[in-house]
């Protein structure tokens, strides 16, 4: 009963997405104040339908029901309750649920937080997210029913994958899909904004704060998914270029630039068509991640089970948005007239700059991802790219856009002066080469140009950040959120870029044999194999579990025990290896197999400063949100609720 | 209107098409460098008669079919009823390329039990317990099969498991073609 | 101001939980002996620049597929008995072909691949070109500061 009630709230819910995309839309043409006002219980209702169905979702996986298709595939009762719940969007007909009910999520708080916004233009934005709505539900309901029946459900659900019940795994998703749909917030608004010809200053400080928002929410998903692969997928890697992760990555670049772009569109009135190309390509990337995890057109590691006759679906889906908006686009955006006026060196070209290299970037990654496939469909055979592909041509690329990062901050609106900027530069680029050169002798390490490189950048855009946030005038608790925000989002990018340096070219890896009682030395730990135990049980496998005292410098240190798992018949061993974490290095190690008298191999690691990358994520993401806080965004509604009680009250 | 905001659409159509061509490929399939090259030699225990040697010279001046296969490839199980009919209603001699299989620590003699519960309708059976000379003809997922023509050179190779489709549709013309062809 | 009450807890989580365990599914761990330094770092640059054919999308290091044990071995050995990088190249790609390469050879088939990152460098240094020329050349009317506060002193 359950779930079909979860199925018809879906079919509602689609009824609601349709009145409301065509009423609020109508009412505008037709000049209808009531038809527009809809748009706001609308969206309310849609979210309430969509909570309970996938409230109805949740309670299946939680009961176990089996006579429900997805449950019976994807859970099992000896799971943990937190991990039924997290398999609920461990597949594809759930995630897309998760998708959709997220989407009309940010559809409410969009008609609940923006009530300064104009009705004209409210109409118009929940209009385009109500379209937006109709394509999932379409394709839930036609292609992808979550609750679809089994005619004899099993007595036993068909997953219990211990590589599948991770906390890291449980939780990145939901923030990854916080953020792509939270771009089809900043789409309406550009839809919303070449419908009504009209974009100004107001307009990017209502679509500002959301666009961040959703960049936080992508930032913390893709920071979680390397930290998540680091320690459950690779031996140690925490980015491999996968065509899914950096389906990720595409709309993570775009946001970035149309945070920054929407800055010169709030304060300059410049770059305007360029902001809402930009908004475009964010959602519209977020729309590409989709099609290419769940149509199985490219090979990745976490791809869905593919499904070509879905691939369709949501190709003629992209053909209406994506094509739909940006042949708005290219007849509306020369209407959009950008009136700031600015110099050669100005800060205005700057972030231009900053958009342009972000721009390639995107580009590049895109490009590298599909070639593959471009390469298939020409018939000419079949081909990898890699990692050594993206990191030879992200190097050049991102030493660019780092060295901007620098001086971009320092540069006023509209005209600067190049010497003013010398002088400003000078001392922060010193500081920097110092740092860069003598960086490597602080590790005891020989000179390598890469390490010097990565250090140069982060050093140089953690001073600059520094340096400017300290001269925004004003005592440190005065200053603007907007000012902490971008502070925090620069110096996170030089913690993450240290991490990188730092990890890559610094991290020792051993495979090693181990006799009985014998060591190995690595990175100045000493490692010491002191116990073998054969056959220990646990709640349901089996285990060899072996002991490893390290110690550093003669003194114990810590005492690891990784484990080889066996959970019965059919399944995979599994590894469990012994971590030391810290935030200046982590050490791994790895049982293998015996290789007589005693003797086992292992695998040992030093990574140092590994977590530096996602402390650096985090930090970014941090700033994000400062900044979608700031005081003006909030002023703006203050003095609108003002003036509206204000005009209630004269009319009492 | 300008012609400078058109690109992006332009290049999204590109995309487009691009991805609806994508639908209908199959990324796992990669062709064999070899198609058209002399197939690599090998010369190897046979399986029931392990003081013989079976290798790709003996072969030569007949269309014969390499078929890559292991007891503990599940899809090998799948094909395996198909292919010996074809084997045996053609008489197509086959030689059976046992991938890492017997000899194997954790398989042991697996295949020989297999081979008794399955039928063996290969000609012989080469043992490739290190999977060289697996590496040495691009095998990369079991089953395989290549088919060489008399001159002993590779002119197809197969996949994953043969189905009815694949042997009326492909390996019996192909077959038959190549029986016409001068040695 | 949740949020960041949240995020400032992953943080936590994520930087300093010590000593936690982690699963993965068990491989063989090969200890391959090098004769020089140089040797071991050859090998260790080519498993991760080798694609496991039969994995989704794994190199031969990372992978646990007896293809990607049997890759590692074929390298090792090649290494061992003096090959080079070149060498072993182009034996993995006389067998499984440029599939085999995460890092694509140049030829005509890739040239899109290698010249668009530059072609699009190129191509958005021209847009910017054109772009700061055709900008509007007249600046703001800017008032000095004596207007600003006659200004300032009318809207009073």
């Amino acid at each position: 009963m359950i779930p079909e009630i979860g199925h018809f709230a879906l079919i509602i819910g689609l009824a609601i997405a349709i009145i409301q995309a065509v009423f609020p839309m109508m009412g505008v043409r037709l000049n209808q104040p009531q038809w527009m006002a809809l748009a706001r219980p609308v969206a309310g209702a849609q979210f309430l339908f969509l909570g309970i169905s996938f409230a109805c979702l949740i309670y299946a996986f939680l009961s176990s029901d089996f006579s429900v298709k997805l449950v019976a595939n994807h859970s099992h009762t000896q799971m943990p309750t937190i991990y039924k719940v997290s398999s609920v969007w461990g597949n594809h007909e759930g995630s897309l649920l998760l998708w959709t009910f997220i989407l009309s999520g940010w559809g409410v708080a969009v008609s609940i937080f923006s009530r300064s916004i104009p009705p004209v233009m409210l109409a118009r934005v929940m209009s385009v997210m109500g379209m937006v709505a109709i394509g999932f539900l379409l394709f839930l309901i036609m292609t992808s029913n979550p609750f679809e029946r089994l005619p004899f459900p099993p007595v036993e659900g068909r997953t219990l994958n211990p590589l599948l019940q991770d906390f890291g795994l449980a939780v990145h998703p939901p923030m990854l899909y916080m953020g792509y749909v939270g771009f089809s917030v900043a789409f309406s608004f550009a839809i919303a904004a070449m419908l009504g010809g009209k974009l100004d200053a107001a307009w990017a400080r209502w679509a500002r704060p959301w666009t961040n928002i959703a960049w936080i929410f992508l930032t913390g998903g893709i920071t979680l998914g390397s930290w998540w692969a680091y320690y459950e997928l690779g031996w140690g890697g925490w980015w491999f270029w996968d065509p899914v992760e950096n389906a990720s990555l595409l709309p993570w670049l775009a946001g970035t630039a149309l945070v920054h772009s929407l800055a010169v569109t709030e304060k300059r009135a410049a770059f305007k068509s360029w902001t809402v190309l930009l908004a475009i390509l964010a959602f519209s990337l977020s729309l590409l991640g989709t099609f290419l995890v769940r149509s199985g057109v490219l090979t990745s590691v976490h791809s869905f089970a593919a499904d070509p006759e879905r691939g369709l679906f949501i190709l003629v889906f992209l053909l209406i948005v994506i094509g739909g908006s940006l042949t708005l686009y290219a007849a509306k955006a020369s209407k959009l007239e950008s009136t700031g006026r600015f110099e050669l060196v100005s800060r205005e070209v700057g972030l231009l700059v900053n958009n342009i290299t972000l721009a390639i970037l995107t580009l590049t990654v895109l490009l590298g991802t599909l070639y593959p496939l471009i390469i298939d469909a020409l018939g000419v055979g079949k081909i990898s790219v890699g990692p050594p592909y993206f990191n030879n041509i992200s190097l050049p690329l991102g030493t660019v856009l780092f060295l901007m990062m620098g001086v971009g901050l320092f540069l006023r609106w509209k005209k600067d002066s190049p010497e003013r900027l010398f002088k400003k530069l000078l001392l922060p680029a010193n500081i920097a080469l110092i740092i860069a050169i003598f960086g490597p002798m602080f590790f005891e390490k020989a000179f390598s140009w890469r390490v010097s490189l990565g250090l140069l950048l982060a050093s140089w855009i953690a001073l600059t950040a520094l340096m400017w946030f300290a001269a925004q005038g004003r005592s440190l608790w005065q200053k603007p959120l907007s000012a902490w925000g971008a502070m925090f989002g620069h110096v996170g990018m030089a913690v993450v870029i240290t991490g990188i340096t730092l990890t890559s070219m610094y991290s020792t890896e051993k495979d090693v044999r181990l006799d009985a009682n014998s060591g190995y030395e690595v990175a100045g730990y000493s490692f010491k194999f002191t116990k073998i135990e054969k056959d220990l049980k646990g709640k349901n496998f089996s285990a060899i579990r072996a002991t490893i005292e390290i110690s550093q410098k003669g003194k114990p240190f810590i005492t690891l025990y990784p484990e080889k798992r066996n959970y019965g018949p059919g399944t995979m061993p599994m590894t469990e290896a012994g971590i030391d974490g810290g935030l200046f290095r982590d050490l791994f190690i790895a049982l293998g197999e015996p290789l007589g008298k005693g003797a086992w191999s292992f695998r040992i690691y030093h990574k140092p400063f590994v977590r530096w990358i996602w402390l650096g994520g985090i930090l970014i993401a941090f700033g994000g949100l400062l900044a979608a806080f700031d005081g003006r965004y909030r002023r703006t509604r203050k003095v609108f609720l003002k003036e509206k009680a204000r005009r209630k009250g004269t009319m009492a | 209107m300008k012609k400078t905001h058109l690109i992006p659409l332009f290049i999204f159509i590109l995309l487009a098409l691009l991805l609806y061509r994508g639908l209908s490929l199959n990324s796992r399939n990669i062709p064999s460098p070899f198609i058209g090259k002399p197939a690599p030699a090998f010369d190897l225990p046979r399986l029931y008669q392990k003081d013989q040697r079976i290798s790709a010279k003996s072969m030569k001046g007949q269309v014969w079919i390499m078929n890559v296969f292991a007891s503990w490839c599940q899809s090998c199980r799948a094909e395996h009823l198909v292919l010996s009919n074809f084997i045996r209603h053609y008489k197509v001699p086959t030689v059976g390329l046992n991938y890492k299989d017997y000899g194997v620590k954790d398989y042991g003699n697996d295949v020989i039990n297999w081979l008794a519960q399955l039928g063996n309708p290969y000609i012989a059976i080469a043992i490739d317990t290190e999977g060289r000379t697996g590496i040495d003809y691009g095998v990369y997922g079991v089953p395989e099969s290549f088919v060489i023509d008399k001159k002993g050179i590779i002119r197809y190779k197969f996949t994953g498991p043969i189905d009815q489709k694949a042997v009326t549709e492909t390996l019996v013309p192909l077959i038959l073609k190549l029986r016409q062809e001068p040695a | 101001m949740k949020h960041s009450m949240h995020l400032l807890l992953l943080s936590f989580f994520i930087t300093l939980s010590l000593s936690f365990s982690l699963s993965l599914y068990a491989g063989s761990i090969e200890t391959y002996t090098f004769k020089t330094a140089e040797q071991e770092a050859l090998y260790k640059g080519l498993i991760k620049e080798l694609r496991c054919l039969v994995c989704q999308n794994q190199d031969i290091g990372d992978s646990n597929a007896k293809l990607a044990q049997d890759l590692r071995r074929q390298t090792y050995e090649m290494i061992s008995k003096g090959s080079s990088r070149e060498d072993v190249i182009t034996y993995m790609v006389e067998r499984y072909g440029d599939f085999v390469l995460y890092r694509p050879p140049f030829k005509m088939k890739t040239l899109l691949l290698w010249v668009g990152p530059p072609l699009f460098l190129f191509l958005s240094l021209l847009f910017l070109f054109k772009f700061l020329r055709n900008r509007p050349k007249t600046a703001e009317i800017e008032l000095d500061k004596k207007q600003r506060e006659s200004i300032r002193a009318l809207l009073k």
